[in-house]
């Protein structure tokens, strides 16, 4: 064997907000108080993660024109959270999303840096633009940017961020109580940029953190974030889970790197994956079922429909057959989703043909499209699985979703874990002192152009 | 008996005087590593400091300095304030934390939430400061606003200052527009009943539906009601202005008394005075408004060590320090005099701004707390859990629940 064997990467994500998660177990605990978070990182560390990863909400879900009651609602402010957890952590990333809508260059750049010094250089941003009116009710700005222009505001936005965080050079305090400079002239470089979202003239107030800047994580799936990815993330987060899936989104994305230069290691590819672990492979089937069914609750179920249909049909049974109903995309399109019409109705079609092909309920349906584990089996089994992605160059790992909150991680982290090390592909412990970047295996920094930007003198 | 007051330490960088950082004891290179917040934070959690207050501004330069001609011999640079809040909550166990949030750029939504989980990650001792309006090099960083706060007017009073009013007018939506957040989950929302499938009770949580001049907020805060409901809510404030917004909104109000009878409108009873009438006018809640006196305070323990420590920082700085607060150089003994004054004249805490970090930290923690300690003039803990509790502040309803009961 003449090729090395390639090390595997993964990321730890809190449960979210969505049905993935359960609560209705026993043994789930509170999705908000701190303690979840302290267990859950630790377990992270344990099992020697490159990072923790938060989600990120910014308005309670509605159905029906009411606060979505049947899903764990409520979750922590994403950078308050991730500088707590940086104190009670050592060596584990601390990765965020945090939207470029709904926030200005210079806060969430100031914000983002603060956290990578304050975790000694762990710090990640996962850059989403996903917004829209309903979200922007909650912000001065309001919902002001369809899909296209979103994107233009990301990618102007993350230069934007690059220029501020490397205006400040390596080292750049000097602090010279016997002369007293405490910075040279032209420190930090004034950033100039004017665009179509953002024309500022800004000097930086954060002196440069540990890792230059946070690991940029990116997460959009259209044309654009596959383009804005290539250009900026350092990690994408995908739902491409199924191996020739996740393989050909591999090659897609990783295929648009030459073009702005980068190699295939500058950027990892960490899809979502859920798991259910046995002792035997039927145990680990039957756990995949009992956890689907708690995830996607009778009353789960329907509401799901709901949202797909566009109206309220309460009437139907969740055990019973799809609706016979067309759906009402009337007071969407009132709302000015035009183009969702089609979708909508495309997307029922195929439903229609599934369930009819294989006589499913609205339920077993439901289980099919969002509650299907993608790594279900024997602790050997599920490492031998993750191997063979990253090995077969489908993923560089995974972002491992528990659906218990705070314990889900910890079965993965004692069981799978051990064996992931034993086939020379995971870690065996956190060398000290490393940064995100450095646990991801990413490249160093380039850091030319901030040691070449044209001092601004005497500024 | 004699008055007794809480201590609040105000951290700022390295200190209040602008060449603190090149004193022997300083850490100038490491203003912005974790360590350093985590040791000052934890010397203040452990001598029984009610609260600290972090200082934030979103530019290189300080409020009201000029962009051009950047002084260099001055700390620049800063790390976000509610950040390190959050960063030490693990970290400490009954101090309050008060981060300083301006109010002219930040998101209220972002704010609010930020604060709600300071609250959780620090079991109940989360506070913020606002301060309205943003400077001229605010303006330039966030490039949104053309016009606004150019600096106090010649006259010296914010009223004559349009912008400064609106600024104002501004924060006090922004005050309202976190309380409302805040409220907008009762504290029983979570049900989590597994018979009905229903996680949370849609009843509980309200959409705040805000509409103001400045901004409109829909929704409800996406964080559960926090350990203290509300999280402290303070602001410093000099003159009528601030004090009408401390009266509508604030649960504490910082302010800057000199002698009395001393420079007018800067006097203790006047500042009471004021503050009394804004009140009767504008305040709602049932509390009320704590008012602390803030101090720079540098000590040593000769006053001739402290007078000279003075004189050799305001050398290298090049001219004497000045404060909008009252400045106290001397002794732990001189400082616990003057905090014996302002106890006996009723204010209900000090904060004291230490001229230097770490040095001046660590004196007021060995040395001029055991002190108001010994004279009984320290409120002490009586293991209260959360910051409210700690300051007598009752743990406020959810709006919505009261609007319920009084239907
Ligand atoms: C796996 C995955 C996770 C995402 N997580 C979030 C999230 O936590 N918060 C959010 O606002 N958007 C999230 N998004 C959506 C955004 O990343 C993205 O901006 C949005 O989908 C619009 O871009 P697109 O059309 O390129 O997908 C996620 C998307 C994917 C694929």
């Amino acid at each position: 064997m003449s090729r090395s064997i390639r090390q595997i990467h993964l990321a730890a994500h809190f449960p979210g907000v969505n049905s993935t998660t359960v609560w209705t177990d026993p043994t789930a605990g509170s999705q908000i108080d701190f303690a979840s978070f302290e267990h859950f990182a630790a377990t992270a560390e344990r099992g020697l993660f490159d990072y923790v990863f938060l989600a990120e909400g910014l308005r309670l879900r509605e159905h029906k024109g009411r606060i979505h009651e049947l899903d764990v609602l409520g979750r922590p402010n994403t950078l308050s959270i991730l500088a707590a957890v940086a104190a009670i952590t050592e060596h584990v990333g601390v990765v965020g999303t945090l939207n470029t809508t709904f926030n200005e260059p210079y806060e969430l750049a100031r914000e983002l840096a603060t956290l990578d010094h304050l975790s000694g250089g762990r710090a990640g941003w996962n850059a989403v633009t996903s917004s829209d009116a309903f979200h922007g009710a909650n912000f001065r700005r309001g919902g002001y940017l369809n899909h296209a222009d979103r994107y233009e505001r990301a990618r102007e936005f993350a230069q934007l961020a690059k220029e501020l965080w490397e205006s400040w050079p390596v080292d750049g305090v000097r602090a010279d109580a016997a002369t007293g400079v405490f910075l040279d002239d032209g420190v930090p470089a004034g950033v100039r940029h004017s665009g179509p979202q953002f024309d500022v003239d800004a000097l930086f107030d954060v002196p440069r953190s540990p890792q230059g800047r946070p690991v940029i994580v990116q997460a959009g799936d259209s044309a654009d974030g596959r383009t804005f990815g290539a250009e900026h993330a350092e990690v994408i987060f995908s739902l491409h889970q199924e191996f020739e899936d996740a393989r050909e989104f591999y090659d897609d994305v990783k295929g648009r790197l030459a073009q702005y230069g980068r190699g295939e290691d500058s950027l990892k590819i960490l899809p979502a994956a859920t798991f259910a672990i046995g002792d035997t492979e039927e145990e680990a089937k039957e756990r995949s079922r009992e956890i689907a069914l708690q995830q996607v609750r009778p009353e789960v179920a329907l509401t799901y429909v709901e949202q797909v249909w566009g109206r309220d049909l309460s009437g139907y049974d969740p055990d019973g057959p799809l609706p016979d109903v067309d759906p009402d995309t009337g007071s969407e399109t009132a709302r000015g989703w035009a183009n969702r019409h089609a979708a909508v109705r495309a997307r029922i079609a195929k439903l229609r043909e599934l369930s009819e092909a294989e006589g499913l309920s609205i339920r077993e349906l439901v289980i099919r499209l969002t509650a299907q584990h993608t790594f279900v089996g024997t602790p050997a089994h599920i490492a031998t699985e993750i191997d063979r992605y990253v090995q077969e160059r489908a993923t560089d790992g995974f972002t491992i979703v528990g659906h218990l909150t705070p314990h889900g991680l910890d079965e993965f982290a004692e069981r799978v874990v051990p064996l992931l090390q034993e086939r020379g592909s995971y870690r065996q412990s956190y060398e000290q002192g490393a940064t995100l970047r450095d646990l991801l295996g990413l490249p160093a920094l380039q850091t030319a152009r901030a040691q070449s930007a044209p001092a601004l003198a005497a500024r | 008996m004699t008055e007794q007051v809480h201590i609040a330490i105000a951290f700022e960088r390295a200190g209040w005087h602008p060449a603190a950082w090149r004193e022997s004891t300083a850490r100038p290179n490491e203003l912005t590593s974790p360590a350093y917040w985590r040791d000052l934070l934890r010397t203040a959690d452990d001598s029984g400091v009610a609260l600290a207050t972090i200082e934030d501004a979103l530019s290189l330069t300080d409020r009201f300095e000029p962009l051009e001609g950047l002084r260099r011999d001055r700390v620049r640079g800063r790390l976000d304030a509610v950040l390190i809040a959050s960063f030490v909550a693990p970290l400490t166990r009954r101090i309050g934390l008060v981060p300083t949030v301006t109010t002219a750029h930040p998101e209220p939504f972002h704010v609010a939430t930020g604060i709600q989980t300071l609250d959780f990650a620090s079991r109940g001792r989360a506070g913020v400061r606002l301060v309205a309006g943003a400077s001229a090099a605010e303006r330039a960083n966030f490039g949104r606003r053309a016009a606004g706060v150019d600096g106090i007017p010649a006259s010296g009073r914010v009223e004559d200052s349009p912008e400064i009013i609106a600024a104002f007018r501004e924060a006090g939506e922004f005050a309202d527009v976190l309380s409302r957040l805040w409220d907008s989950w009762q504290d029983d929302a979570i049900i989590r009943d597994a018979a009905t499938g229903r996680f949370l009770d849609a009843d509980r949580v309200h959409n705040i539906e805000f509409e103001g001049e400045f901004f409109s907020i829909t929704g409800a805060s996406i964080v559960p009601r926090s350990p203290q409901g509300r999280p402290l809510l303070t602001v410093l404030a000099h003159q009528t202005v601030p004090y009408r917004l401390a009266a509508a909104h604030a649960d504490l109000v910082f302010t800057t008394p000199h002698e009395a009878g001393g420079r007018p409108g800067f006097e203790l009873d006047g500042i009471r005075a004021e503050l009394d009438a804004a009140a009767d006018e504008l305040r709602t809640g049932d509390e009320r408004l704590r008012v602390y006196a803030d101090l720079v305070v540098l000590i040593e323990d000769t006053g001739a060590a402290a007078r000279s420590a003075l004189a050799r920082l305001d050398e290298w700085d090049g001219a004497p320090l000045t404060s909008d607060a009252r400045i106290v150089v001397g002794t732990p003994g001189d400082v616990a005099d003057v905090v014996r004054e302002l106890a006996a004249a009723g204010v209900d805490g000090v904060r004291l701004r230490p001229a230097r970090q770490p040095a001046d930290v660590v004196a007021i923690t060995e040395k001029l707390v055991p002190l108001l300690r010994s004279t009984r003039t320290l409120r002490e803990d009586d293991g209260a859990g959360t910051l409210r509790a700690r300051l007598d502040l009752a743990r406020p309803e959810s709006r919505y629940v009261r609007e319920k009961v009084a239907l």
